[in-house]
């Protein structure tokens, strides 16, 4: 029985890694991420500390200062680095923890129904509605500024879709014959949701957590950029709070800001191309037409007709 | 008709609960935070606030010695009346006042970039999804995520730039021009427009990615239907199939999705106004968060909530004349 558990197991996450090399987007995406998740823990200790004055302040870049130095004199290509360990780390906490949430409160949502999911419902939705970044910077402007206080501010204000995109798949599980077997069997409710119903989601996990982690780090980086974060901390928001109080634009400095947003919309769209890839191996839709390409010659292909073929094929 | 009526009154409904909530977060927030708010405040500028501003200031956050529960009602009270306190930085001039100004130009630049937006993703999604064996189908998505992933406010500072600061071919600041005079007149007509294109078109091209992919998607779903198959059986025009019978349908989710994306994009246009000096709500934001003037930030949080709430309960009504299943 647990050697036969262990195979289920390995499997599944065997599959996970082998759909991953095998799609091409999810590939490349999975590479730069990586390469930035090593580059922020294993860099910093052989260059420069990124808060020491080094040289003249705005050097434009050059072979002593790759990115060159900002309004303070301390060195560009250093903070962008070490900003990286931050940023990536409060976005992708608050990716999980919203994540969590959302599957705890749609996932009831969903597998109840009734009342409790018309009170839910109605959370979430005035949640969704509300401006995020008003609120997000009033939060953040009372309480003192620490990553604790960004993961908190970023948890609060973008649980509520995901909760949605849940509560509704939750909504199909809910009458499939398996949670009716669960049920008749003498399961309790929250084991069928976390052991039965959960697993089975995983994919639309997988990409809700890179959705909420794209949203977490766009947005961490504008409170930040506003001020709201720690400024005495080097983050990639906190770079460019720096960049624009030393006024990059009016001394034409671009260096200073170019290479942090460089890297914030690496990171997103390496997180984007995730999302597409994992689309792409769970979607049947695009499976199914994956394989029709495959079969009908180019030429025979009319505008505007989807295939509908049989993905087990 | 009767039940059109009810599900436009159901969804007002709705938007006063989210407003109400909205209203209570706004209550709630400085009273959670350890410690009486005033006196946060007041350690913060450090002395540096007149005794009198600090007086005003606990007046408008409500901060009087009754019962939480009776300065909730006071406070809703003051805010029906449109009383949103008064500022600290701008002592004593009253927030409404101050916010009152901005509005105008926050809803004029992102109602219009997140217009512009929608009518040309949509129609990329309409024609990518058509010829999906193109090139363009492959070239587009991948180009305008990557733009997507940019944030609102670095893509501004570099449009700003480079259009900007380096070739001087756009404005660096404001809604207009110095010497226009504020009129229904052409050359503050043009002058407005040639000072929005700049975070308008920042605006737009970060957000372009988003309406395109997700029309693109339902259209591909949409043309995977019977009834698409059969029109195309009856010898119907390609034209007609793509735009009548497909696109007419494959838009709804888009329709419904503006609503929610209206709050979206006008949290990026809070962000750009800043980059660009642009006199909306969020360059009153960034000087509000700068000199931390609470009630002005607070004000601005609720403008802006009823703002969106109003929007999205517009796109409702529009809504139903898109989409028969919610007349039946």
């Amino acid at each position: 029985m647990i050697s036969n558990k262990n195979v289920y197991q390995k499997s599944i996450l065997a599959r996970w890694i082998s759909g991953i090399i095998g799609n091409q987007k999810a590939f490349i995406g999975s590479c730069i991420i990586l390469f930035f998740g090593v580059s922020a823990i294993f860099i910093p200790p052989f260059i420069q500390s990124p808060t020491d004055f080094l040289s003249t302040p705005l050097l434009p870049p050059s072979f002593e200062y790759f990115f060159g130095t900002n309004g303070q004199g301390q060195d560009v290509f250093a903070q962008t680095i070490c900003g990286a360990r931050q940023t990536l780390f409060v976005g992708f906490s608050a990716g999980i923890l919203v994540v969590i949430i959302g599957a705890l409160i749609g996932g009831i949502a969903g597998y109840y129904g009734g009342r409790i999911d018309d009170i839910l419902s109605l959370l979430i939705n005035v949640f969704l509605v509300m401006p995020g970044l008003p609120l997000m910077v009033i939060l953040a402007s009372w309480l003192p500024p620490s990553p604790g206080t960004l993961l908190g501010v970023l948890v609060l204000t973008g649980w509520a879709w995901n909760a949605r995109v849940i509560r509704s798949q939750m909504m199909t599980f809910k009458n499939r014959d398996f949670v009716s077997a669960a049920i008749v069997s003498g399961e309790s409710n929250i084991r069928i949701i976390i052991i039965e119903i959960m697993p089975r989601m995983l994919s639309l996990l997988a990409s809700s957590f890179i959705g909420a982690s794209i949203y977490s780090i766009g947005a961490q980086v504008g409170l930040e950029f506003l001020g709201l974060g720690d400024v005495s901390t080097v983050t990639w928001g906190t770079n460019l709070y720096w960049a624009s109080n030393n006024l990059a634009l009016l001394t034409e400095s671009w260096w200073t800001f170019v290479p942090t947003g460089f890297c914030i919309a690496l990171i997103s769209f390496a997180l984007t191309l995730i999302n597409f890839g994992i689309d792409e191996v769970s979607n049947p839709r695009l499976i199914s037409e994956k394989l029709w390409r495959n079969k009908v010659p180019e030429n025979l292909i009319t505008h505007g007709i989807t295939p509908v073929s049989n993905s087990n094929e | 008709m009767n039940s059109s009526v009810l599900y436009i009154a159901r969804r007002f409904g709705f938007y006063l609960i989210a407003a109400f909530a909205a209203l209570t977060l706004n209550f709630i927030i400085p009273r959670l935070m350890p410690g009486d708010p005033a006196s946060i405040i007041f350690a913060r500028f450090k002395g540096k606030l007149k005794p009198e501003a600090i007086d005003a200031m606990r007046e408008s956050f409500g901060l009087t010695n009754d019962p939480i529960f009776f300065q909730y009602i006071s406070y809703l009270k003051s805010i029906l009346k449109g009383d949103l306190g008064t500022s600290i930085a701008y002592f004593p001039a009253p927030v409404s006042e101050i916010i009152g100004g901005g509005l105008v130009w926050t809803i004029f630049l992102a109602g219009t970039s997140m217009i512009i937006a929608f009518l040309i993703g949509t129609t990329l999604g309409i024609i990518i999804a058509w010829n999906r064996t193109g090139k363009l189908d492959t070239i587009l998505p991948p180009t305008l995520a990557f733009f997507g992933a940019f944030p609102y406010f670095w893509l501004a500072m570099v449009f700003l730039y480079l259009f900007g600061f380096s070739l001087n071919w756009f404005p660096i600041g404001r809604a207009y021009g110095n010497e226009i005079s504020p009129g229904y007149n052409l050359p503050f007509f043009i002058s407005t427009l040639y000072h929005a294109f700049l975070p308008a078109l920042t605006l737009v091209f970060v957000s372009l990615g988003g309406w395109m992919l997700s029309m693109r998607n339902t259209m591909i779903s949409t043309l995977g239907s019977d009834y698409i198959t059969f029109a195309h059986a009856k010898g119907i025009s390609s034209r007609s199939i793509m735009l009548r019978y497909a696109a007419r349908n494959a838009i709804l989710p888009n329709l419904t999705g503006f609503g929610m994306a209206l709050g979206f994009m006008l949290s990026g246009a809070l962000l750009t106004e800043m980059i660009f000096s642009y006199p909306g709500q969020g360059f009153l934001l960034l000087q509000a968060v700068q000199t931390q003037d609470y009630p002005l930030m607070q004000g601005i949080f609720m403008t802006i909530t009823l703002a969106v709430l109003g929007a999205n309960w517009l796109v409702d009504i529009a809504i139903l004349f898109f989409d028969p299943r919610t007349r039946k």
